[in-house]
């Protein structure tokens, strides 16, 4: 019983610590998939944590904080698609500008508006998104197993964990049953043939950036206002790269993309779990291995179990008018 | 005659300081089959797409059945009932043959009765024009005869009345051009209106009712098709007369030069392309291979050049072996004299985005001659290059523009004048007019002949039978990876055209 209770634990914080990367990586999704590399994931997502973090702290609302977080998210968002669409630059130069300038914005703002050393003040209440409750959670925690399962592992998140998981169906729906996931899908492909279709490639692309930016928003509020009290310096810690790695080893799909995330997610959750603890066999393990153990695993599963992964092929060329 | 599907009043466009249509004027029938006609760079695709909207003309009326339009967008002319068939497919490759169909004709927001509805529609089309294709089919799963054919589903299933080809044939093996031929004539009956551009003048003669030439930019002529001839058109393609058949004397063969013997090549699938072929290629002399395409030649090329490897046999070059089987590899070759002019340029002849002065060099760039110390010798490659340019008569002659600048001639003659100029003992040569215009063409014959009149040893491997003809002192047909005939030069087309289908290497085994 003891071994199942650690695994619930480890599950549950498996559910938790996998959210932004799951968000993040439906983010890129929708980008790449309309053939616009983004690397600059990680930084719209620390750019909605602050906006979100400072909104929140300013307003004492959560949803404030949301809004915040989607609207600057989405005008970096915007950015990109004009430096990659209109003005046909370099996608990753971009991207990685993006990631520059959120990393400097954040503390700089954050330290001359709050004074904490670049972070946002703590929130409390309704300046956060709690936990959420499903209904009958507390009668069927003492139900063995299946009780515990419900109550521990799918029960007690903020609301932004569902909405995370409800976007996996929903954009393999948007992506494979809608006129725009039809488009979407071509573009990325074969702007050409969406341009003599009689399509615009270059309005395609930005609305498949703006819904990079609303993703990469709400992940970024996930990370401040429901996983942490508030924004914290470089908070994302590399999750939008992460996120990357799990969209190529999903190849660019929604489902498995949840379940690379999820990987990643155990992952990260078995490595603060077993912190500390020795390992049968091996016996003591060093704290910074176990925390580099994702990134390990990480490099080693995309350099060998993948198999090949063909992205979308007018990914990050942009699209000019043959003559 | 029918009154007048599409009229292009004065249209001029300009990239640039390049003027790619000076006042054209065109008037296309309706329910025929109207060609247009002209070299590489000769405005037809442009003036075609303008068309279609793809460009906005710089000044001109467009008018369709009578009515002026405006077309600046391709839904405009989808609209206008004008539907185009590109030269490079404008399909998604990992769509299936209904998501492309569809793709832009959706309808309503969500897909699932619209697919249903382009399903039964695109039965009907099959039916009426029989085009059968399998809806559920992935593209790129397709051989391109039949992608040809989804993309004219497409412009059928979006009401297309008038229907534009660009170069349609280039990417088709002669069964799918002569089947494209069938349907275009399907079109024809049921009303259609076909506009086909290519520059190939046996097409035009073969299918259209109507001939428009273009050159340089210009309408030169139009023609009813029955009543002028290929030579007319020719002449009024370049402005002025083409030799379709070349001059030369008679070939003096000297010693073997290249000798094959038991070739076994497989391709990279592991498929053997090349069964145990042997052949001699003498000082002095031309051999072609004939044959259609896909029966082991450019295996064949590939491994008498050393880009790959041979299961078996033996290649002696000036009497010594050279180890095909083995480490031999295109550069070791290339330093006993045997220079190769490969099939595909822009795969394995030229880097595009290099300076022509930098392709012209290219695989001789380590040679003592193009070294000053520890650096290359540019100054000598420019001049060597700019050498070349005037000889071979390559345009523009500048050898720092980017090689992707120059047309599909030039960069041909590019390859050659590289090859050439090296002085080597065998040439060998695969399909060195492939997508080359007319004129180009008859340059590139004349600077063959003239090699072999130097006393070098040429093979040339075409699916061009008319080239192989004209320009061959022994033909070599192959089918199935054997060589299964020897003929003269003076061999019946007819003659040859059996023996590349096999018919008298069946009855032989028979």
């Amino acid at each position: 019983m003891d071994f199942f209770n650690v695994l619930i634990l480890v599950l549950d914080s498996t559910v938790r610590l996998s959210v932004p990367l799951l968000l993040a990586c439906l983010a890129g999704l929708y980008s790449e998939r309309s053939g616009i590399f983004d690397i600059g994931l990680e930084g719209k997502m620390l750019a909605g944590a602050f906006a979100s973090g400072a909104a929140a702290a300013v307003s004492g609302s959560a949803w404030v904080g949301l809004a915040a977080a989607i609207l600057v998210s989405v005008f970096l968002a915007l950015v990109h698609g004009f430096a990659s669409i209109t003005s046909r630059g370099n996608q990753i130069v971009s991207g990685v500008a993006i990631n520059f300038v959120a990393a400097g914005a954040t503390i700089i703002l954050g330290q001359a508006w709050f004074s904490q050393g670049g972070r946002t003040p703590l929130l409390t209440g309704d300046g956060r998104f709690g936990a959420l409750n499903l209904p009958f959670a507390a009668e069927l925690r003492d139900v063995p197993i299946i009780g515990q399962i419900y109550s521990e592992l799918l029960s007690g998140h903020s609301l932004l964990v569902y909405f995370a998981f409800f976007m996996v169906p929903f954009t393999w729906w948007v992506l494979f049953r809608t006129r725009f996931g039809l488009r979407l899908r071509a573009v990325g492909e074969n702007p050409a043939a969406v341009d003599t279709a009689g399509i615009s490639v270059a309005w395609l692309r930005y609305r498949a950036v703006i819904c990079t930016g609303i993703l990469t928003g709400v992940a970024g509020t996930y990370l401040a206002l429901a996983q942490n009290a508030g924004f914290v310096k470089d908070m994302t810690a590399g999750k939008g790269f992460i996120a990357l790695a799990a969209l190529i080893f999903a190849k660019w799909r929604p489902v498995p993309a949840m379940f690379a995330c999820l990987l990643f997610g155990f992952l990260d959750a078995l490595s603060i779990r077993l912190q500390g603890s020795p390992l049968p066999l091996i016996g003591k393990v060093p704290v910074q291995f176990m925390q580099a153990l994702p990134y390990i695993l990480t490099v080693i599963l995309l350099a060998g179990f993948i198999g090949k992964a063909i992205p979308p092929r007018a990914g990050g060329v942009p699209y000019v008018k043959e003559r | 005659m029918a009154e007048a599907a599409i009229e292009l009043i004065g249209i001029n466009k300009s990239f640039g300081p390049v003027r790619a249509n000076r006042d054209i004027n065109l008037e296309v029938k309706r329910g025929t089959i109207h060609g247009i006609i002209g070299e590489n760079g000769a405005g037809k695709s442009t003036l075609m797409s303008i068309l279609y909207g793809f460009y906005q003309a710089d000044s001109g009326d467009i008018r369709v059945a009578g009515q002026p339009v405006t077309i600046n967008t391709p839904n405009d002319a989808i609209a206008k009932g004008i539907g185009m068939v590109h030269q490079h497919f404008m399909l998604v490759q990992n769509f299936s043959v209904l998501e492309n169909v569809i793709l832009g004709m959706e309808g309503e927001p969500l897909l699932n009765a619209s697919i249903a509805k382009a399903r039964s529609e695109l039965e009907r089309l099959e039916r009426e024009y029989g085009l059968e294709v399998d809806p559920d089919a992935i593209i790129e799963e397709l051989p391109v005869g039949l992608q040809q054919r989804v993309e004219i589903l497409k412009a059928l299933y979006r009401g297309a009345d008038i229907l534009i080809l660009d170069e349609p044939t280039g990417v088709l093996t002669p069964a799918e051009a002569d089947h494209l031929f069938r349907i275009l004539g399907q079109l024809k009956d049921e009303g259609k209106t076909v506009v086909l551009i290519t520059h190939k003048l046996r097409e035009i003669m073969a299918i259209t009712d109507t001939v428009s030439v273009m050159r340089q930019g210009t309408m030169v002529a139009t023609r009813t098709t029955s009543e002028t001839s290929v030579e007319e058109l020719a002449e009024l393609m370049v402005g002025r007369r083409v030799l379709l058949h070349v001059e030369k004397g008679e070939a003096k063969p000297g010693e073997i030069k290249l000798s094959v013997r038991n070739l076994t090549v497989r391709d990279s699938r592991g498929v053997t392309m090349v069964k145990g072929v042997s052949f001699d290629v003498r000082a002095g002399e031309i051999v072609g291979i004939a044959g259609v395409a896909g029966n082991g030649q450019s295996e064949l090329l590939e491994a008498v050049s050393g880009i790959r490897r041979a299961v078996s046999g033996t290649v002696m070059l000036e009497g010594s072996p050279v180890d095909v089987t083995g480490a031999a590899g295109p550069g070791d070759l290339r330093d006993r004299g045997l220079a190769h002019v490969p099939e595909d340029r822009h795969y394995m002849g030229l880097i595009l985005p290099f300076e022509e002065y930098e392709n012209s060099i290219l695989g001789y760039h380590d040679e003592p001659q193009y070294q000053k110390g520890l650096f290359l010798d540019i100054d000598k490659a420019r001049t060597e290059a700019a050498q070349q340019i005037e000889k071979y008569d390559i345009r523009p002659p500048n050898p720092r523009l980017k090689t992707a600048n120059f047309s599909g001639g030039n960069q041909q003659k590019i390859v050659l004048a590289r090859e050439m100029e090296q002085d080597p003992t065998v040439l060998i040569v695969g399909q060195p007019t492939r997508g080359v215009d007319v004129g180009a063409i008859e340059f590139i014959h004349k600077r063959l002949i003239a090699m072999r009149d130097q006393g070098k040893a040429v093979l040339l491997v075409s699916v061009e039978l008319d080239e192989i003809r004209s320009l061959s002192d022994r033909i070599l047909v192959m089918f199935d990876g054997r060589i299964v005939g020897e003929r003269g030069p003076d061999a019946g087309e007819g003659e040859l055209g059996l023996l590349m289908a096999g018919v008298e290497a069946k009855e032989a085994a028979e």
